[in-house]
């Protein structure tokens, strides 16, 4: 028991984010952006991390319909580079000046990161079918067309149709760079969210 | 949405770059946030403190006042911060909730103002948050009964409602025994034959002595027609008040339902079966048992007896705690019973032949009475029979304190209520003086303007400007009005003299305008001390000035009348503007200040000005009094109305006894 009680003051203690100036350094934010970004992180976090169980609560807020958890858990391990289970503000930033002020380039391999769920290096059909069907399920049971069965297996096949070049079965992160550059639709809606801060 | 999660939507928009390569097809374009201003720090001045936050941090609630556009209405161009004339402390948690997305509410705070303070910023109190919701509501609810009380005894004590029915009269004495004698003679009658039925119903069964047969026979066998009309008697008067409060009540089928009517019905019954049954055997046993029913009668009493009421009441709110006092005294039993039985089975000769016999034994200690009529002899047996009687005490220990508590609480708000019912009636007496006040000087400011007229034919302007500085602007913005709705009625007020409305001055001599000057003297010095510290100017005009102003120096509240010299008995006129001088004058001073004086010393002269104002305007000039019958300001309650007729010139002040 006094392991935990040790483990419990360990969490409670407040992690503190570097310097707004190495911050500022290391991301494409401003000192401004940065201060807005943090307050609300604070805000949310006093103690300066994120937890997956807070990941899910915030995503579930924000799509009332469906089940996010799965969805937010894939984006709480992209986030968390360090794989320790919290999400430092450093991480959230980075992160986030990646999605929204980072290259094309960048972008993709971010996107890339999500997907490949073990991260091994190759996005095979269960991965992209387990995203797929996250992205699915967020949308709820009350939808229009009613969701199918096997849509979102279709969905992939039509994923893996377009991506994998060499038809081996998986998705290399070139052939998903080469593949997505080649998609106007989706080059465009990648600077969709550019203005968000 | 909550509050700070408003703060991560940029993150979830970001995240959304994920889905891009999945998508099939085009995105929608993203909203652009047209006027995008940088987020700003705002000021907000409640009442001198000045509090600080983000912009986005108010405008996260759009529906409050605080986050929506209705701010600007508050917006100062000068300091460029938002001023709120109100409460600073509350405001402190308002802020928070914007803050932190949790109301909470500050238990030193008066429930009645937070609840003002929520409406003003447009919260709603709903969302108050767990940790303090249980206190707010406690406290709504003790406040609303508070209130209900209140609304229930100003219900019951309203004056004469106009047209009762005899119907609706009859309820009311019922239930009131104080509204008039009758109803006070009925309720010490029908009190005084409960007791006697009680009575009898007691002594019956009394041993009386030996009838020649050697048989020790009780009373009611002894002197049974004696007993047998008691009870008839007692019969016929509860049958008959039966019968009137069933035929008086305002809902009769609520009526019958109500435990006082069933109490009543219990206990006539068994007189009227008595009477319809034969003395047949089989059902005499049972007829036996129905005259246990009689004893009923004693909770009549309750009709009676305030705190048997708060008694029953509290037992009745107490059900819960009772109900499981009850339970778990059954459980221990049963358990302590079965134990006890199994444990004395072995001795010989026991008693505790039986659990359903071991309970008997079982009640007796855990109540700790020990008769001792069945006692455990082995030793297991008195081992768990010590065990019993120490948790018998617990047990019963337990729910007891939370009914205590509950009659406490209750007969304290009884008491409250009692007090407040005084008070509200020393509350209420302040508050028709001061509509006295005000509609005498809007009376009063209606003659300086005729007075205006007048004077504006004598040309002395000098004293026009003398009369017009005193009252305040809210004052005359408020006679204005009530000038004008007389100008849009037709109809006007009734001015204290009579002449006074007959605007024509010229026909009135050098006297007459003597008299106002005069009577401007002293209106000039009284005004003068209503609004302002400045002390009075005792002019020394008059005897009657002085007798004026000196009495208001003095507050004392000896008749106005004593100090006047003879001048007032010149003429009817006179007469009146004089009192209407002393009339005015401590009712100039009913400002806020002096209702909170002693209210005895606040409320005698106030209620004198009220008699001699009746008294004025009982002075007849019968065309200058009728018309204007019903608009009348409120003040004088009916009573003055019966006064009218009994004044004299010269007994104006002894008017009436209010």
């Amino acid at each position: 028991s006094d392991k935990i009680e040790d483990e419990l003051e360990m969490t409670t203690v407040c992690h503190r984010p570097e310097g707004l100036e190495q911050l500022e350094a290391q991301t494409n934010f401003t000192k401004r952006e940065l201060q807005v970004l943090y307050r609300g992180f604070k805000n949310e976090c006093p103690s300066g991390v994120v937890n997956e169980e807070t990941f899910k609560q915030i995503y579930a807020q924000f799509f009332p319909h469906g089940d996010a958890s799965t969805y937010a858990h894939y984006l709480f391990n992209a986030f968390d580079t360090a794989q320790n289970g919290s999400v430092k503000f450093e991480d959230f930033v980075m992160a986030l000046s990646i999605l929204l002020r980072g290259t094309v380039h960048e972008k993709l391999r971010w996107t890339f990161n999500l997907y490949d769920i073990n991260k091994d290096g190759y996005i095979n059909k269960e991965e992209m079918m387990d995203i797929v069907k996250a992205i699915y399920d967020m949308m709820g049971k009350y939808t229009y067309p009613v969701l199918k069965e096997d849509a979102p297996r279709q969905h992939v096949e039509v994923f893996f149709q377009k991506m994998d070049k060499n038809k081996d079965g998986v998705v290399t992160l070139d052939e998903f760079i080469e593949s997505c550059q080649e998609d106007d639709n989706i080059i465009r809606s990648l600077q969709l969210f550019e203005n968000v801060m | 949405m909550a509050a700070g999660v408003a703060a991560w939507l940029p993150f979830a928009r970001a995240a959304a770059i994920g889905w891009m390569p999945v998508a099939n097809c085009p995105m929608p374009l993203a909203p652009t946030e047209k006027n995008k201003r940088q987020d700003e720090l705002i000021i907000l001045n409640v009442s001198g403190r000045r509090f600080q936050t983000w912009r986005t941090t108010l405008e996260r609630y759009p529906d409050t006042l605080l986050g929506s556009t209705e701010k600007e209405f508050f917006f100062n161009e000068d300091t460029k911060e938002y001023f709120f004339d109100r409460d600073p402390e509350v405001f402190r948690c308002i802020l928070n909730f914007y803050r932190t997305g949790k109301l909470h509410y500050p238990r030193y705070e008066c429930i009645s103002a937070y609840d003002e303070e929520l409406a003003f910023y447009g919260i709603l109190p709903e969302i108050i948050g767990d940790c303090c919701y249980e206190e707010y509501k406690d406290r709504k609810r003790e406040n609303a009964e508070r209130l209900m009380d209140d609304n229930d005894s100003e219900n019951n004590q309203e004056g004469s409602m106009p047209s009762l029915s005899f119907r609706q009269t009859m309820w009311r004495a019922f239930e009131n025994p104080h509204t008039s004698t009758l109803a006070l003679v009925f309720y010490y009658v029908t009190g005084f034959f409960i007791a006697v039925s009680v009575i009898t119903n007691v002594v019956e069964t009394v041993p009386c002595g030996t009838v020649p047969g050697n048989k020790e026979l009780p009373c009611g066998e002894r002197y049974a027609v004696a007993f047998f009309c008691l009870d008839t008697a007692c019969v016929m008067i509860f049958t008959v008040e039966y019968l009137l409060r069933l035929f008086a009540a305002p809902s009769r089928y609520r009526f019958i339902r109500s435990v006082m009517s069933i109490i009543d019905v219990v206990a006539i019954m068994p007189y009227y079966i008595g009477l319809v049954m034969t003395n047949n055997e089989d059902v005499s046993g049972a007829f036996v048992t129905l005259r246990v029913f009689r004893v009923f009668r004693i909770f009549k009493f309750s009709r009676h007896s305030q705190g048997l009421r708060i008694l029953g009441y509290t037992l009745k709110s107490c059900a819960s705690e009772l109900g499981f006092l009850l339970f778990s005294l059954t459980m221990a039993i049963i358990i302590f019973a079965t134990v006890m039985f199994y444990a004395e089975k072995g001795s010989s000769a026991s008693k505790f032949t039986s659990i359903p016999a071991s309970f008997w034994y079982t009640i007796v200690t855990m109540t700790t009475l020990g008769y001792g009529d069945m006692v455990p002899k082995t030793i297991a047996g008195k081992i768990f029979g010590s065990i019993c009687s120490l948790s018998g005490v617990l047990v019963i220990a337990l729910p007891v304190p939370v009914i205590v508590s509950n009659f406490s609480r209750i007969y304290h708000q009884n008491q409250r209520a009692d007090k407040r019912r005084a008070q509200k009636k020393a509350r209420l007496a302040r508050i028709r003086v001061a509509k006295t006040g005000s509609s005498n000087a809007y009376l009063h400011s209606k003659r300086n303007g005729l007075l205006n007229e007048a004077l504006e034919l004598t040309g002395s302007t000098e004293d026009e400007q003398h009369m017009t500085k005193g009252t305040s602007l809210i004052e005359s913005q408020h006679h204005h009005l009530l000038h004008c709705l007389e100008k849009t009625t037709g109809l006007s007020y009734l001015v204290d003299d009579p002449l006074l409305s007959v605007r024509t001055s010229t026909i009135k001599n050098h006297e007459f305008i003597d008299e106002q000057l005069f009577e401007q003297n002293c209106m000039e010095s009284s005004m003068q001390n209503y609004p302002s510290s400045r002390s009075p100017s005792l002019s020394s005009h008059h005897g009657l000035t002085t007798s004026c102003c000196s009495r208001r120096n003095k507050k004392t509240t000896h008749l106005p009348n004593s100090s006047v010299p003879a001048t007032r008995l010149r003429s009817m006129q006179e007469l009146s503007t004089i009192h209407i001088q002393c009339s005015e004058q401590p009712s100039l001073t009913t400002s806020r200040s002096s209702l909170n004086m002693k209210s005895d010393d606040g409320l005698r002269p106030n209620c004198k000005t009220a008699q001699i104002t009746t008294a004025i305007i009982s002075i007849p000039t019968p065309p200058a009094l009728t018309p204007e019958g019903e608009s009348r300001p409120p003040p004088s309650s009916p009573g003055h109305s019966t006064n009218i007729a009994t004044t004299t010139t010269s007994n104006i002040v002894k008017v009436s006894a209010l």
